[in-house]
């Protein structure tokens, strides 16, 4: 076991040095929600009215009803980044080498996906932190019930990736992962606007929007930050964790999976 | 072959063969290594990068049998990757971590960690004279050192058999003789290496050679008695209907 511990620690730091190197990624990773936090919302709270929903006990403003949608984009951009990256490392060489060490290969990509929500947590706080010096503040416990939310969520999001990264063969094609994968998650979920206003345009949209696994991750993240668990969130979000983490081990199963499609000279 | 001959080899392949759908990349591969330096001659689409990829358990294959030091690829996957170690074609290094942290990391991946890790990576940089680089990026690193690097990463478990994908790929040629001269030297001391070429200088006399074509073995001797004289190249040209010109 003390082989196995050894080879998730040395693949989580790995990946935490990697970004702290790429600190561009770091300023993109928190610029975004911010964007999104003071200019976009900034703009909408005056258009869109929000009743009183759990775990609201009182009217808020949009700021406050956007901030855990942002921190759940920071993860699902940051699972999609670590599959990125994971295609790119299977042009290189160090993909290779991971898969080749004496491990069992689903330990092996659970310990490259922690490492993936290792950071994102990291970008999610201290987007956080920014956003309460804007002065847009959560309840002070809830900072700390939201990280085991957190962890959750970035497991779903994270493998998520890993199942795309196990199926795209070439960093070309991963545009199309923005266009199909991200954007529809983000938008059609319950980051930007609650269901109920959904509705009002379109059920489907709605239910749309119920089956999405990112609403639920939305809400495991935003019950948690005012100190309540959405028990059926975080029953959806755990089970499309082990539906996509099962799926993608099988992707990189060399029986099943893409090593298997790939030609070689 | 005989079980009590596959385990005194510390590599075995046996009837191995791997197709791409109606392509037939391995046909009934066949071979034994002991210690020593045995080059994997093959011009380009012979099937070199493929068997590599089932030598290291990227492919599985249900054709045949893949044996390392004793132990069944199929079988026990992790006892034979533990006893290989493997240097891509393809770059493994963080270019913008030092050579030590580079190596430390490839440890843990075999489970080596603290003060035994550091050791290690320490013995095997000095293997290959890279022992004074130890503190440098590798980004500061030439290829040739790179790929040198590439090697003692390779070899910090100490396996028993190492592995090599056309590691000259893409260096001058002084950088290529001084790592065909090092990896001769490891396998002087009892490694056993399986070195992918289409370069026929890169092979000694005193070497072995398992000379693949469309996915077969045409043949397996030392290279002395495979060219009896004439110059390498010719001979493999000829076995391989002149598919490339190797030098």
């Amino acid at each position: 076991m003390k082989v196995w511990i050894t080879a998730m620690l040395a693949i989580v730091r790995r990946e935490a040095l990697r970004f702290v190197h790429q600190r561009s990624r770091f300023l993109a990773a928190l610029v975004r929600p911010l964007v999104w936090l003071v200019v976009f919302a900034a703009g909408f709270r005056a258009a869109l009215g929000l009743s009183i929903i759990p775990p609201y006990q009182t009217y808020i403003t949009y700021e406050i009803y956007i901030v855990p949608g942002l921190c759940g984009m920071i993860q699902l951009f940051n699972g999609m980044q670590s599959s990125l990256s994971l295609v790119y490392d299977q042009e290189m060489g160090s993909m290779r080498l991971l898969l080749t060490s004496p491990l069992p290969r689903w330990w092996l990509l659970l310990s490259k996906l922690l490492a993936g929500v290792a950071v994102s947590i990291l970008q999610v706080y201290v987007f956080l932190a920014v956003a309460a010096g804007f002065g847009i503040t959560l309840p002070g416990w809830g900072y700390v019930a939201a990280l085991p939310a957190l962890v959750i969520s970035g497991l779903m999001l994270g493998a998520l990736g890993l199942l795309i990264s196990s199926t795209i063969r070439q960093l070309e094609n991963f545009a199309g992962v923005m266009n199909f994968v991200i954007f529809p998650m983000f938008f059609m979920s319950t980051a930007l606007y609650p269901l109920w206003k959904m509705a009002e345009s379109s059920e489907l949209l709605r239910d749309i929007c119920a089956w999405n696994p990112f609403t639920h991750a939305v809400e495991l993240i935003r019950f948690a930050l005012y100190l309540e668990l959405n028990l059926p969130a975080l029953g959806w979000v755990t089970a499309c964790f082990a539906l996509f983490f099962g799926l993608a081990v099988v992707g990189y199963d060399p029986a099943y999976g893409m090593t298997r499609r790939r030609r070689q000279g | 072959m005989t079980g009590d001959l596959a385990r005194m080899t510390a590599l075995s392949v046996t009837d191995l063969g791997y197709s791409y759908g109606p392509k037939r990349a391995l046909d009934g591969v066949s071979f034994a290594l002991r210690p020593g330096f045995t080059a994997l001659l093959g011009p380009n689409g012979a099937g070199k990068s493929t068997l590599f990829s089932l030598l290291t358990r990227l492919f599985v294959t249900r054709e045949g049998q893949i044996t390392v030091a004793g132990h069944d690829m199929a079988r026990a996957p992790r006892a034979a990757l533990s006893r290989i170690g493997v240097v891509f074609q393809q770059p493994t290094l963080d270019l913008d971590m030092s050579v030590a942290r580079n190596m430390r990391y490839f440890a843990a991946l075999h489970g080596i960690a603290g003060r035994e890790a550091d050791a290690r990576a320490a013995d095997a940089l000095d293997r290959l004279g890279m022992a004074e680089r130890s503190a440098e990026k590798v980004r500061n690193l030439n290829g040739g050192h790179r790929r040198r690097m590439e090697i003692a990463r390779a070899l910090i478990h100490r396996p028993q058999v190492l592995l090599l994908d056309e590691p000259t790929v893409g260096l001058d040629f002084q950088s290529r003789q001084a790592i065909v001269d090092h990896v001769h030297g490891l396998a002087g001391n009892g490694l056993t290496v399986l070195w992918a070429t289409h370069l026929v200088d890169e092979i000694r006399d005193s070497d072995d050679v398992v000379v693949l074509h469309q996915g077969r073995v045409l043949a397996h001797d030392s290279a002395e008695r495979l060219h009896r004289g004439a110059p390498l190249s010719e001979v493999f040209m000829q076995m391989t209907g002149g598919t490339e010109a190797a030098r």
